[in-house]
């Protein structure tokens, strides 16, 4: 069997893609609950929309991970390490799901709507409820931190491949011709 | 070695970016929770509104004219009668305060059509706001608080801080010629902020409602000034009679009103447009009422109602959610 030493173009893609919306809506998410200012109704609408392409997005790249093949990581990454890697993705990938739908339900919860950009709204996911909207109120919090948390540990290991160990790790999620 | 101190640059200023956006260097800045921990005061009341925490919960129905449809795509404007329900309450935090002493008193509603389009609204006795800046009335309320060590209001404070704010001169009139009724029922409540009505041709027309009422202070059910529960009593009394009803009046600015200030009010000869009647035919106590989960937040909008760029306004929806998580959070936990 082939080994491979590099991600898809379409896994980078996508990759990279939901990276720059991820940290984004997180960032904005963290502000806008905060902020007082005259661009929070705007911000919060985008914060809908974004959500939404979020949610299709990670719903492609769950497709797309089953479809294409990743590369494993190098035999000389400690057992321990290795371990770490497998959770933080774990968790990243829960993240990604668990933060639109949660964000979803809370507004279906305090009767709002979830509208993509004007264009349609998305369905009530349950009825009107006070404990209902504080769930996933507070589950959408916390995970967001929990999903900063994830993040952190993500591109500090990736930049420890790629600065440090050089081993391709980093590499194998870049475009071009990196080792 | 240098790699290593590259790696640890930008881990730091990756956690660094993150802390910053958590808020953790925001420590001046007035924030929506800063805004809530003032309002809730130091021992805040578990399950309730931080403010305007002492309320009753109404339903009834709205009557529309249809006179304002031609200006608002909101179905809630076209002619007939739509259902909702709403809240009576007034300011403070407290949810067992006396009805009497409180020196605002609150309508809100939330109306529903069948196109599944929602419109929030709350609205206040005074017809403008102190201060046009969510930053000058975080102040202006840090000057009404009471001082944690007397527990009494600083007169000096109070009057430096509207010295420093002559845009408050229009509120501190309203303020000295005010006279509180009756009756929840025969208060007069208005929008405060302004918002743009949207036409079929997509044209925005920037308004100000208040909820006129019919009733007034000679025809009403008498009040029990030596209870504290004197309004909500009343109240009852009025509604078992028959329906409480108020006029929905749109005015309509002109190109020398700015409907981004709430400071100021349009003159009188505005045009204004009846839209319809509120008819409040039933009252709910708010422990396990309707009106006890709801956040009126106003900018819960139907398409054809946008609400405008004012400041006070646009910080609204932030202090309330920030409210409204902190009672539904305690709600779930004592559940």
């Amino acid at each position: 069997m082939k080994t491979i030493n590099k991600y898809s173009a379409s896994s980078m893609l996508i990759h990279w893609a939901m990276a720059l919306i991820i940290l984004s809506m997180l960032f904005l998410g963290l502000s806008m609950v905060q902020s007082l200012a005259v661009w929070q109704i705007e911000a919060i609408a985008l914060h809908k929309s974004f959500g939404i392409l979020a949610l299709v997005l990670v719903a492609i790249r769950l497709i797309n991970k089953v479809v294409t093949t990743s590369p494993a990581l190098p035999p000389s990454v400690p057992k321990a390490q290795a371990l770490a890697a497998h959770l933080t993705q774990v968790g990243l990938y829960a993240s990604m799901i668990l933060m639109p739908i949660s964000g979803w339900l809370m507004q279906s919860a305090d009767g709002r709507h979830v509208s993509f950009f004007g264009l349609f709204t998305l369905p009530s996911l349950v009825s009107k409820d006070i404990e209902t909207y504080a769930f996933f109120r507070e589950a959408h919090g916390l995970i967001a931190y929990a999903f900063l948390l994830f993040i952190f540990m993500h591109v500090s290991a990736a930049l420890y491949h790629g600065l440090i160990k050089q081993d391709g790790v980093l590499g194998s999620m870049l475009p071009g011709k990196h080792k | 070695m240098s790699k290593k101190i590259t790696l640890i640059a930008i881990i730091t200023l990756f956690a660094l970016t993150i802390l910053y956006f958590t808020g953790a260097f925001n420590s001046d800045a007035v924030t929506a929770q800063r805004f809530v921990n003032l309002q809730q005061g130091e021992q805040a009341h578990a399950g309730f509104r931080r403010a305007h925490a002492k309320g009753i919960c109404l339903a009834g129905s709205f009557e529309s004219t249809g006179e304002l449809a031609k200006y608002s795509q909101a179905k809630v404007f076209d002619l007939g009668a739509t259902p909702f329900i709403g809240r009576f309450s007034i300011a403070g935090n407290n949810p067992t305060a006396p009805d009497l002493k409180a020196p605002v008193r609150s309508l809100a509603f939330s109306i529903t059509t069948d196109d599944n389009q929602e419109w929030r609204v709350a609205m206040n006795t005074p017809p403008v706001m102190a201060v046009a800046t969510p930053d000058a009335f975080f102040k202006q309320l840090q000057a009404l608080s009471p001082d944690p060590v007397t527990k009494k209001r600083s007169p000096e404070k109070i009057k430096a801080f509207f010295a420093a704010h002559p845009e408050s001169a229009v509120f501190n009139n309203w303020k000295a010629s005010y006279k509180p009724t009756s009756s929840f029922a025969t208060e007069q409540y208005h929008s405060i902020n302004a918002f743009y009505l949207v036409d079929e041709n997509n044209e925005k027309h920037a308004v100000r409602w208040i909820a006129k009422p019919q009733l007034s202070d000679e025809n009403i059910q008498p009040l029990n000034n030596d209870s504290a529960d004197a309004l909500q009593l009343q109240l009852k009394d009025q509604v078992a009679q028959a329906p409480v009803k108020f006029d929905m009046l749109f005015s309509f600015a002109t190109a020398e009103d700015d409907e981004n200030n709430p400071t100021v009010l349009w003159p009188q000869s505005r045009k204004t447009i009846n839209a319809g009647t509120l008819v409040i035919s039933s009252l709910q106590a708010q422990e396990g009422g309707v009106c006890a989960d709801m956040n009126f937040d106003p900018l819960v909008l139907p398409t054809g109602i946008e609400p405008s760029a004012d400041p006070i306004l646009r910080a609204r929806g932030a202090a309330y959610a920030e409210s409204f998580r902190r009672r539904a959070k305690e709600v779930l936990l004592n559940n």
